[in-house]
């Protein structure tokens, strides 16, 4: 006899987890046995529920209500005060002008979203099989297999406009059929669970958040394809992830919706789970499928493709996690549905991790189509801290940046290319006007450098050329000629490397050049950093007008290099500086500024020592 | 599970299992839980409605609470919403009343008018 | 102990990986040593210097025994610009090592990785499997001083 009355939803996402989510969860099994009411209320661990900003995140059903930055302490009071009196907690739900959020579908962040791949992440027990199939779980895999043929599943998927989602954006239905058309004694189907783009993390969210989706999504793309075997290649960073994946494996078998005859037809299907070893390089599709066979993640050069030589050098398709996510839904619900969503080109909807300076950090989906500014601005909820929106990366380390004279662009395949930009596989990377280019130009490349296989020159060599003249830059010591070098540098390396991860590696730079070149301009020029990122570029000065002569700067300075009195003000040795900013933190007058450019003192010092080496 | 409708059968069990999220829900209980209202029994009442409703297997129909509603007077209140009624209000309500409404109204569709202090909103 | 979790799986290549990873989860030390080389090379009659090439390309595998604890500090982009080198200058004073090295008693080992996927809580870190979000220096303080009791 149940006598349920509250399904408890608690955001288990990696990120409330990493926020102390299952500390709540414990407390929640605590009070409840103490009130004796653990009867009554249903506890579920789902999978990310989108606003990480808000996190740890729940959702009480059936009102729906909405909390975020729970706490432990919080638990004793939504106990009694909720599930027992029926009054909602009102100082954990969101305030927005003057108005409290009951439910999560008011939510400002969920409005202009549209979830697909996403439909049971935060919804469901992504550890129940039952709990998937009562959204409609498997019911498209059974379709297919009992009633079309491969080759009409694939015109399904070539009608819906499903493109890769990964970030090659290459129509998954011209994969498909490529393999399909193949006679093979033995077909492979992949899928790249391999997500190592900074600020990226859809994949993670949807394999941990709801695994038997793309287990069904893989199954529908075998049997389109002929491929009697399927793997998992799953980053070894994300071990919940693999846990999950494994478990719903284990779960499809126990219950024949894996194995022999599914569901009656003459389909059989086993899959299993392998996981990288920290390589980037390995989500390129010959080096992921390298790694798979035992050896070194080195991509190999395309022809042949994985289509006609993959795993083993048999026919083999690999799909991303999130264009698998797409598929039953895509069966269930019809191609015209999928693509009455998005633009001519970019059909269905996309999952975008949104980190930065904004509001709301999290995990969305939206239709393709939607400008930037709607997705910053309206879902991200604006930029933090009152600063102003400056560039948005898209498509992490591959991609290139978008300022504000873009923030209208709709954000589909074609209008990010034909700007310098890319989708990539979702990433999102929002800047305020504090943020040097110059200087995250570097950082994208230095990601690069490290993750180079190392096989092809151009990547290897002249990756490291390009972080050396920025680094150099950064550091005050650049030259005229280095811009060019940078361009001409780029542009080689990008027609020459070997793969993707190559290719792509400059247009950090070369978008960052293209928009913001007087910052790169000023740090060669002018020896300084606008916006007072670079360490040698900018220099604190401490304003002996403000200054009260508390002597706090001095006393927290790591370098002890602030002297002075009371009487006096205090002053730092800029040539000790070592540009820490404890003293502009702690100083209770707020008298120290940053200032851009080299201390006179500075630049005197570096020419004195330049001297005196030359004698 | 070898067939289609195999997973429907499957399907709808769990769909029961999860319609506090949001199901087919054609009756929805609203038990005024306000302090005066557990004062006065509304716990019992509660818990009356949830063993009626699971014992009766009643898949349509929604069992939770509220903060004070304001009828001290006449604690336990309940009320009970379905689609496209007019909502009727409960009073004075205890396990005896409860068992009435759940076969006289809910699952028979004759509201039991002895019992009731107010209808609409 | 290595011949153990090799015979757990075929003998076969593609399973190099997971025996490399299980092999190293193993080792109280996090790292797999020349003797643990030896054995899987034999197991799976792969040359060593095979398993060599596979265990130097993969950033998560250590040939060099490690501290109980391997922490793993997230420096890509979405962290830096929330503020990462801050908790790396943090971390770095209360272990009292530079990146990469391992404390006197063995129970830390710092290290830098590329991003860890959980980028909306920036900054991050894994300790081991635990993934710890929303870094501030002293929550840092907290888990390191929580981990060290754990340890005692």
């Amino acid at each position: 006899m149940s006598l349920k009355r509250i399904d408890l939803l608690i955001c288990c996402g990696s990120g409330c987890v990493s926020a102390g989510a299952l500390k709540i969860k414990e407390r929640f099994h605590e009070v409840l046995a103490d009130k004796g009411i653990a009867n009554e209320v249903n506890i579920i661990e789902t999978g990310c529920m989108g606003p990480c900003d808000y996190g740890p995140v729940m959702v009480v059903y059936p009102e729906g209500t909405f909390y975020k930055h729970v706490k432990v302490e919080d638990v004793e009071e939504i106990v009694s005060e909720h599930f027992v009196k029926g009054r909602p907690v009102q100082r954990l739900m969101l305030q927005e002008e003057e108005r409290l959020i009951a439910a999560q579908k008011e939510v400002p962040f969920y409005q202009k979203q549209v979830k697909v791949a996403l439909a049971n992440c935060g919804y469901i027990d992504p550890e129940s099989l039952e709990e998937y199939i009562a959204t409609g779980g498997y019911e498209a895999l059974g379709t297919v297999l009992t009633q079309m043929k491969p080759e009409e599943a694939i015109e399904v998927v070539k009608k819906s406009g499903l493109r890769g989602r990964g970030g090659g954006g290459f129509p998954t239905h011209i994969k498909w059929r490529l393999v399909h058309d193949i006679k093979a004694d033995q077909k492979y189907i992949i899928c790249n669970g391999d997500e190592g783009d900074p600020g990226a993390f859809m994949d993670r969210s949807l394999l941990e958040g709801d695994p038997h989706r793309i287990l069904e999504g893989m199954m529908l793309g075998a049997y389109s394809i002929g491929a009697s075997k399927g793997f998992f290649y799953i980053r070894a960073e994300y071990p919940l992830a693999i846990k999950r994946i494994k478990q719903a494996i284990a779960q499809a078998k126990e219950v024949g919706l894996m194995g022999e005859n599914i569901f009656g037809s003459d389909f059989s299907f086993d899959a299993e789970v392998r996981t990288g070893a920290g390589a980037f390089v390995c989500g390129e599709e010959m080096a992921l499928i390298h790694s798979l066979e035992g050896e070194r993640g080195n991509p190999t050069p395309k022809p042949p493709y994985p289509a006609v030589k993959g795993l083993w050098e048999k026919p083999t398709v690999v799909n991303n996690v999130e264009t698998m996510a797409n598929l039953p839904t895509i069966f269930l619900k019809g191609a015209e549905w999928f693509s009455s969503m998005g633009t001519e080109t970019s059909k269905g909807t996309k999952v975008f991790a949104l980190t930065g300076d904004i509001q709301n950090t999290g995990l969305v989906e939206v239709p393709m189509g939607i400008t930037l500014r709607e997705m910053i601005f309206d879902v991200g909820g604006g930029m933090t801290d009152g600063h102003k929106f400056k560039a948005v990366q898209l498509g992490g380390p591959s991609g290139g940046c978008l300022t504000a004279e873009h923030l209208d662009v709709p954000v589909d395949y074609e209008s990010l290319k034909e700007r310098g930009a890319m989708m990539g596989s979702g990433g999102v990377i929002v800047m305020n006007d504090q943020k040097c280019m110059v200087n995250v130009a570097k950082f994208f490349v230095d990601f690069c450098v490290d993750e180079s296989c190392g096989k092809c020159p151009p990547c290897r060599l002249g990756l490291k050329q390009m972080y050396n003249i920025l680094d150099r830059i950064t550091k005050g010591q650049g030259k005229e000629s280095d811009l060019d070098e940078l361009l001409r540098l780029g542009e080689t390396i990008s027609k020459l490397s070997l793969c993707g991860l190559g290719q792509t590696a400059p247009n950090p730079v070369l978008s960052t050049l293209r928009y913001f070149r007087e910052e790169y301009e000023a740090h060669i020029r002018d020896k300084s950093c606008p916006n007072k990122v670079c360490t040698d570029l900018f220099h604190f000065s401490i304003d002996k007008d403000r200054c009260i002569g508390c002597s706090l700067c001095s006393r927290k300075c790591p370098a002890t290099c602030i002297s002075g009195s009371r009487e006096e003000k205090f002053t730092i040795n800029q040539v000790d500086c070592v540009k820490c900013g404890n003293c502009q933190d702690v100083c209770p007058v707020k008298a120290i500024d940053r200032i851009p450019g080299m201390h006179p003192e500075v630049v005197r010092h570096a020419e004195d020592l330049a001297k005196s080496e030359e004698e | 599970m070898k067939t289609l409708a195999d997973l429907k059968k499957i399907r709808e069990k769990a769909q029961e299992e999860m319609k506090l999220r949001g199901g087919n829900v054609r009756v929805k209980i609203v038990v005024g839980m306000g302090t005066s209202g557990i004062a006065m029994g509304a716990r019992e009442v509660m818990k009356t409605f949830l063993e009626e409703i699971s014992n009766r297997n009643l898949t349509d129909v929604l069992v939770t609470q509220t903060g004070e509603k304001g009828l001290s007077s006449m604690e336990p209140v309940v009320d009970l919403i379905e689609e496209g009624k007019a909502k009727v209000t409960y009073g004075n309500m205890n396990p005896d009343k409860v068992r009435k409404v759940v076969v006289e109204h809910i699952v028979n569709g004759r509201v039991v008018s002895d019992y009731v202090v107010a209808t609409g909103d | 102990m290595y011949k153990e979790i090799c015979t757990k799986y075929t003998p076969d290549k593609d399973n190099l990986i997971c025996i490399l990873h299980e092999i190293q989860d193993s080792h109280p030390q996090h790292y797999i040593s020349e003797e643990a080389v030896q054995t899987v090379a034999e197991y799976l009659d792969l040359p060593p210097n095979h398993i060599y090439g596979v265990l130097t390309f993969y950033t998560m595998y250590s040939t060099k025994p490690r501290g109980k604890n391997i922490i793993r500090l997230c420096e890509s982009p979405p962290c830096y610009i929330k503020g990462s080198e801050n908790i790396l200058r943090k971390l770095r004073e209360l272990l009292g090592v530079k990146t990469g090295e391992t404390t006197k008693d063995g129970v830390f080992t710092l290290e830098l990785c590329a991003c860890l996927g959980v980028c909306g809580n920036a900054p991050v870190m894994m300790v081991n499997n635990d993934v710890y979000g929303d870094l501030t220096e002293e929550r840092v303080e907290e888990i390191i001083a929580r981990i060290r009791r754990g340890n005692q």
